[in-house]
């Protein structure tokens, strides 16, 4: 790697003034999640320090005050780009900064691909009478173990009328999973074209990195705006998803561990390319209205198509493992 | 920018990106959470002074044991370590600053809100969290008081600063190095750092999903950690141990780079074996990920979880040695003084291998059915936490004080800490592996007879270690304040760039990287 | 301080606190209750030798590290003006610190890893079955095929607890029912909870097994000695963890047959006084008994609450009948307050519904009737 780096580019590493950002940004992403511990608490009627019909305005103050903050962080930083304050050196650091970050976002979603693999070869078989503790069955007679759970092993048991214990909650199956329908029902499933789409997502935000590496900006606009446009159909129809899952399938947060699972991967994967669209969107606009990207020098570009790969990657995964099998 | 020397007053310290002050403001927040945590440990020895209940009652005790084991893990050690890579990383590979400033800026001050955050919990109906620092489901989630979504908050945000943080220290560490610090140049210090933040980013995204989980079955209806819903308590566990095994770890990794850096020094004779000690903390890092489960040995794993698991951490062992034979080895054969840092160093490499020793004796799984949730685990624990993570961390600010602030510590004074604080910590937990394997579980508030004469020979040592630790703070203050002048070099045959610069080192060091042969 | 001193003082103390330890826990330690108990099971004694087994050669590797050490810094001490060497590598060195633990790690796994598949023997062949649940504090037993089953909650006082009255022998460990098992008989656990995780544990017998709510473990036991074993819950499962604690009374087989003949006969007569008529005033005594041992700790001497709610004033008990009983009976879930349906006979919580709706201030004058409970039970 970079064992021995060339003495000039030391002279201008750039460290910056002090500087507010950090302060605000502490004070506001607290407001932020105070905020949104104190809505959960209410909504749940559990007791918050503060109680009453206006405490979201907490989590709306923290959130437009974390934006703005924000907003101004990367303003500043393409300001002190532009006037090519950084080396670079210090370009590393960022690329360097991206590239850790993501693998975090990745470990991040391993937890979550984690559970839902052991439910599904641990825990359910084992709440099904199978395997090493099958014993445990004795609990939930009448439940058998499947994949997607349809009916809860609470369900199951209030059905054979056995005595059960360790209820929390009320927790019945969806009536209908989103799971792959077979190659025949193929085309009328919304996953399939979800993932046509974020695949093909991928591809344009690629040819759009090449175009700006060729200096064809023009293409790289086109592109770059394809893109974004693929990721808010994207995620239309996942709202669409949702809703059908609600409304028509009795597929909710409720529905046991295969709606928490489900909901969990394809929310925090939902909420990520939100994310990676918005980013896309900035760098579309920085292109279009700021002519920000050079071919040697479009590090946010870059960074923002990096994410964009990840969350195809992570929705690869979805699609094998919360969908197909 | 460059020259300029820091701004005056209250907003130097909000408003810096200056590694040297971040680093001191991550060290005086640590030290303060220290002390609320010891607090808190000194509520539970005086209520465990004597049987019966005294001064508090369960519910706070749990309240107690919980805010102690959180506050000290992650507001004492963590930042404290973060602390003197902050000060000490750039000095040591000759770098100018942070690779990123201002986001270093921002690590940092998370901090002070998000234990605002969980302490003042301690004040609120329902009162603080009380299910553990491990904080299991379903007693954290359906069970929990309200606080437990602050908690959840909390977390999330101490993650996300503990993320920045090392992200930060590992573009520094590939990208900063002067000139000719190669990798296998670094000084352990930084070498353990770097193998750290790799733990770090790898586990507290985890740390952060699984809190969320809880949030969602909390108040959201999922049920990941319910069986009437098809979710498992255990995968709870599961989650939170392949995130708090590395983190244990994380606790004292940058330990072991501290003493490899001071041994060294005070016995006159290069570090033995420097790639080995490379190669065993990596080897430390990746087994860190695959032995999870040996904090679960009673919850019914299969048997073939239960092998694996046990062989698993047993092997931790051999890297683990290494590192102390290497320590050893360095010292044999030198020329050796004993200087306060290298009394704190001395006493780490014992009192950590009669920590690890027990830990490895946990690891027996057949065995761990008895010791598992008995104080012989508190014991256990607190052998590599205090006399490990908590001295490697007092060593280091003997070895470096005088580099920051320019005077020599008392060395009187400094001596007088360590044996108050030797003899205080050996006889607050010595005993507890006697009481634990008597019998006695851990988090209760009030115990059985026959626990009583240990129980109470602990409390009489808890007090003393603590109040050792004040007239720690008056030491380190009285130093900062005046004192002899020190040298730029500072000891005799200290090695590395930081004893290059001038004593107290200026606000900028390296702007010009030196060239290192 | 510099120099000769300190290592010496270093050193005394460090050989001190070692040999401290290893003589502390050597024999006399049973005595004073220092170390592990070898208990009265195969496995346990299996476990205490393992325990010693690697204990003393974390002593002996202890001793050669901290030797080497300790000589070192006595004898090249820097005020003695000895020259440092300066090598710092040795691959054969090295070599062999790694694969000489390596090797004693392999010698303790062997022994170990058989220990663990002896006690992971699955049981079946058990001739009697325990299921073993816990509850936010107390355990209740269940012999799965003799048709008993009871609560086992703690008898210490809270007078002594509070150190109002002196501690007794048994002081926090001891129970009002025991489990009652025979010698020399395999017996298995199901272990599960209700509520929370707790954890299953008697030191004498090496069984420490997590309750998890909604899952079963099992565990099991051959007892070899009579008597009576005590333990504690091992997993802290909130505020009473402390108070959970496990007593198991170890009798020869036939004195325990007859104590379960008893026992189903007891069921069996209680199934008759089910069917009788009982005062008001007997009702409301037998409901300030079960109330002062199983409800005060949540809702108050006075009924004015705590972890539950108050009960003085409550909607619930100044409520509908079938709702109040529907709470005793079925709890509430995802609460502290707990199915008493299955933890209360029918007397017992006929008599507490009485005495909750006509105390502290509740007086709804009305009560109910054993046999109505039995009714209720049945209809849901
Ligand atoms: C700094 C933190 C730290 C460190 C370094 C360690 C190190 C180790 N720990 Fe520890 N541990 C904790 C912090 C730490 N632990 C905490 C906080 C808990 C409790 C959490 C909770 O429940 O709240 C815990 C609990 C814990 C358990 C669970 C116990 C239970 O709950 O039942 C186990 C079980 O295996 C264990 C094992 C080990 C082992 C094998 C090591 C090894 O790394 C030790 C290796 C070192 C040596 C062995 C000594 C030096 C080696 C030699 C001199 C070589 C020659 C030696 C031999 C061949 C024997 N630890
Ligand atoms: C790095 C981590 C760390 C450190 C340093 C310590 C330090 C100490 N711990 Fe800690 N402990 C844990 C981590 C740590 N602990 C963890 C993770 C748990 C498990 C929690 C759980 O079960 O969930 C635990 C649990 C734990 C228990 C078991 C509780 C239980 O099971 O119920 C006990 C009991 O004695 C204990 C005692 C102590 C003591 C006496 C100290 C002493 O070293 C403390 C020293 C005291 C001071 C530093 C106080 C100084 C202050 C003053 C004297 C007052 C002056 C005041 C002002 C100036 C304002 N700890
Ligand atoms: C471990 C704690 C605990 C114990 C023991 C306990 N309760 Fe409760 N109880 C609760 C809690 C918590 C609630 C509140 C449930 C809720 O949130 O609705 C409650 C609610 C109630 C209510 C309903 C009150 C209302 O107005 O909502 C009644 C009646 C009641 N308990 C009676 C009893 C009786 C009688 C006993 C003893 C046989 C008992 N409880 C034992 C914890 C307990
Ligand atoms: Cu039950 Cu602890
Ligand atoms: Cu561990």
């Amino acid at each position: 790697m970079s064992s021995s780096n060339s003495n000039s580019d030391y002279e201008h590493y750039y460290v910056p003034d002090s500087s507010k950002l950090p302060i605000f940004a502490s004070l506001f992403l607290f407001i932020t999640v105070y905020g949104a511990a104190t809505l959960f608490n209410n909504m749940s009627g559990m007791p918050a320090t503060f109680q009453g019909d206006w405490v979201h305005w907490i989590l709306i103050l923290g959130f437009v005050g974390f934006s703005w903050v924000l907003y101004v962080w990367f303003s500043t930083t393409i300001r002190e780009n532009l006037q090519g304050l950084p080396s670079a050196q210090l370009k590393r650091s960022y690329v360097m900064g991206m590239l850790w970050f993501i693998f975090s976002e990745v470990m991040f979603f391993f937890a979550f691909f984690g559970a839902l693999f052991y439910v599904r070869n641990l825990a359910g078989p084992w709440l099904g009478g199978e395997g090493d503790k099958a014993i445990t069955n004795l609990l939930w007679q009448g439940f058998q173990y499947d994949w997607p759970m349809m009916v809860t092993p609470q369900q199951a048991a209030e059905a054979s009328g056995g005595q059960i214990t360790a209820i929390t909650n009320e927790f019945s199956g969806p009536d209908k999973h989103m799971a792959f329908p077979g190659f025949g029902a193929m085309f009328g499933w919304l996953p399939l074209w979800n993932t046509i789409i974020l695949l093909t997502s991928s591809g344009t935000v690629h040819i759009a990195h090449h175009a700006l590496k060729e200096g064809n900006k023009q293409k790289m606009k086109l592109w770059l705006g394809i893109t974004v446009l693929l990721g808010i159909i994207f995620v239309f129809l996942q709202a669409y998803e949702y809703y059908e899952a609600y409304e028509h399938y009795g597929l909710t947060l409720n529905a046991g561990i295969y709606g928490s699972t489900f909901f969990m991967l394809t929310g925090f994967h939902g909420f990520h390319v939100c994310i990676g669209a918005f980013m896309l969107l900035v760098m579309w606009l920085r292109a279009t209205q700021r002519d920000h990207f050079t071919p040697e020098d479009h590090f946010g570009f870059e960074a923002a198509s990096w994410y964009w790969h990840f969350v195809d990657v992570v929705w690869v995964g979805l699609v094998f493992f919360v969908y197909i099998f | 920018m460059g020259d300029h020397g820091p701004a005056k007053g209250l907003s130097r310290w909000l408003f810096t990106t200056n590694h040297k002050d971040i680093g001191t403001l991550y060290l005086w927040f640590s030290f303060a959470m220290f002390l609320v945590g010891g607090i808190f440990a000194l509520v539970i020895r005086a209520e465990l002074f004597e049987p019966g209940l005294q001064i508090v009652q369960p519910e706070f005790f749990n309240q107690m044991t919980t805010m102690h084991g959180l506050v000290m893990v992650f507001g004492a050690v963590m930042p404290a370590f973060v602390g003197l890579a902050n000060w000490l990383v750039p000095m040591m590979i000759g770098a100018p600053d942070m690779a990123l400033p201002r986001m270093n800026n921002w690590s940092f001050w998370i901090l002070p809100f998000a234990f605002f955050m969980m302490l003042s919990s301690l004040f609120v109906e329902g009162g603080a969290p009380n299910f553990g620092w491990t904080f299991y489901a379903p007693l954290s989630t359906t069970y929990a008081p309200p606080s437990v979504t602050f908690f959840i908050f909390a977390v999330h945000i101490m993650g996300a600063s503990s993320i920045m943080g090392s992200i930060n220290i590992i573009a520094t560490i590939m990208n900063l190095r002067a000139p000719g610090m190669t990798y296998m140049k670094m000084p352990l210090f930084v070498w353990t750092w770097f193998i750290t933040a790799y733990l770090l980013i790898a586990v507290m995204p985890v740390l952060a999903g699984v809190v969320t989980m809880m949030l969602m079955d909390i108040h959201f209806g999922t049920s990941f950690f319910s069986a009437a819903g098809g979710g498992d308590p255990v995968l709870f566990q599961h989650i939170f141990w392949f995130f708090g095994h590395p983190e244990v770890y994380i606790m004292i990794l940058p330990a072991f780079g501290i003493v490899s850096q001071i041994i060294p020094t005070f016995s006159r004779k290069p570090l033995f074996g420097y790639d080995s000690m490379v190669y065993a903390t990596a080897s430390i890092a990746f087994l860190s990920f695959i032995v999870w489960a040996h904090h679960m040995f009673t919850v019914g794993m299969p048997i073939a979880g239960e092998l694996f698991f046990m062989w698993a951490t047993m092997l931790i062992a051999v890297p683990t040695g290494v590192k102390v034979f290497n320590w050893v080895t360095t010292m044999f054969r030198g020329s050796i003084s004993f200087e306060t840092p290298m009394l704190f160093s001395i006493a780490f490499v014992i009192l950590f291998t009669i920590g690890g020793f027990s830990g490895l004796m946990l690891a027996i799984a057949p065995a761990d059915f008895q010791y598992h949730d008995t104080y012989f685990v508190v014991a256990h624990f607190h052998y590599v936490l205090v006399p490990g993570a908590i001295f490697g961390i007092m060593a280091a600010v003997y070895y470096w004080l005088p580099k920051w602030c320019g005077n020599m510590y008392d060395e009187t004074l400094g001596k007088t800490h360590f044996w108050l604080s030797f003899v205080g910590l050996n006889v607050t937990f010595f005993p507890m592996h006697f009481v634990g394997l008597a019998g006695m579980p851990r988090r209760i508030p009030d115990y059985a007879l026959q626990f009583a004469d240990f129980n109470q020979i602990a409390s009489v040592g808890a007090f003393l270690f603590g109040a050792s630790q004040v007239f720690f703070m008056f030491i380190v203050i009285k130093t900062i304040m005046g004192g002899k002048k020190a040298t730029d070099q500072v000891w005799e045959s200290a090695e590395g760039l930081e004893w290059t610069i001038p004593s107290p080192a200026p606000y900028h060091t390296f702007t010009t990287p030196p060239e290192v042969k | 301080m510099r120099g000769a001193l300190a290592p010496k003082s270093c050193a005394l103390v460090g050989a001190g606190l070692l040999l401290g330890s290893a003589a502390a826990v050597a024999e006399p330690a049973e005595r004073w209750g220092l170390n592990m108990t070898q208990g009265v099971t195969e496995i346990s004694r299996g476990i205490y030798d393992l325990h010693m087994l690697i204990f003393w050669i974390c002593v002996v590797i202890g001793i050669l590290v901290f030797g080497v050490m300790f000589y070192s810094m006595y004898k090249y001490r820097h005020s003695r003006g000895v020259k440092p060497a300066t090598f710092h590598e040795s691959t054969s060195v090295e070599i062999a610190w790694t694969v000489i633990p390596a090797i004693i790690l392999i010698a303790m796994g062997i022994p170990a890893s058989s220990m663990l598949m002896e006690m992971y023997d699955d049981a079946e062949d058990a001739e009697l079955s325990v299921l073993v649940t816990g509850y936010q504090w107390k355990w209740k037993y269940e012999y799965m095929d003799e048709g008993v089953s009871y609560f086992s909650n703690m008898r210490t006082s809270r007078d002594e607890i509070n150190n109002i009255e002196p501690k007794g022998e048994h002081y926090l460990l001891e129970v009002d029912n025991p489990l009652v098992i025979p010698t020399h008989t395999k017996v298995r656990f199901l272990i599960t909870a209700n509520d929370v995780i707790h954890a299953w544990w008697v030191p004498a017998f090496a069984v420490k097994q997590d309750a998890i709510p909604g899952f079963i473990n099992t565990a099991w036991t051959i007892v070899e000695e009579e008597g009576v074993y005590r333990g504690q819950c091992a997993e802290l499962c909130g505020r009473d963890h402390g108070f959970m604690p496990i007593v198991v009374n170890a009798v020869e087989k036939s004195e325990y047959n007859s104590w379960l003949g008893a026992r189903q006969a007891e069921a069996a007569e209680l199934a008759q006084l089910i069917k009788q008529e009982q005062s008001f005033d007997d009702l409301m005594s037998a409901g300030r008994d079960v109330y002062n041992k199983q409800c005060v700790v949540c809702h108050g001497a006075n009924g004015e609450g705590g972890v539950g709610n108050a009960i003085a004033g409550s909607p619930i008990a100044t409520g509908a009948m079938d709702q109040h009983l529907s709470v005793m009976v079925n709890g509430v879930a995802g609460t502290a307050m707990q199915a008493f349906g299955a933890q209360l006979n029918e007397i017992e919580l006929a008599a507490v519904v009485t005495y909750s709706r006509n105390s502290w201030g509740n007086n709804m004058g009305d009560s109910i009737q054993p046999v109505d409970v039995y009714n209720f039970k049945q209809a849901n």
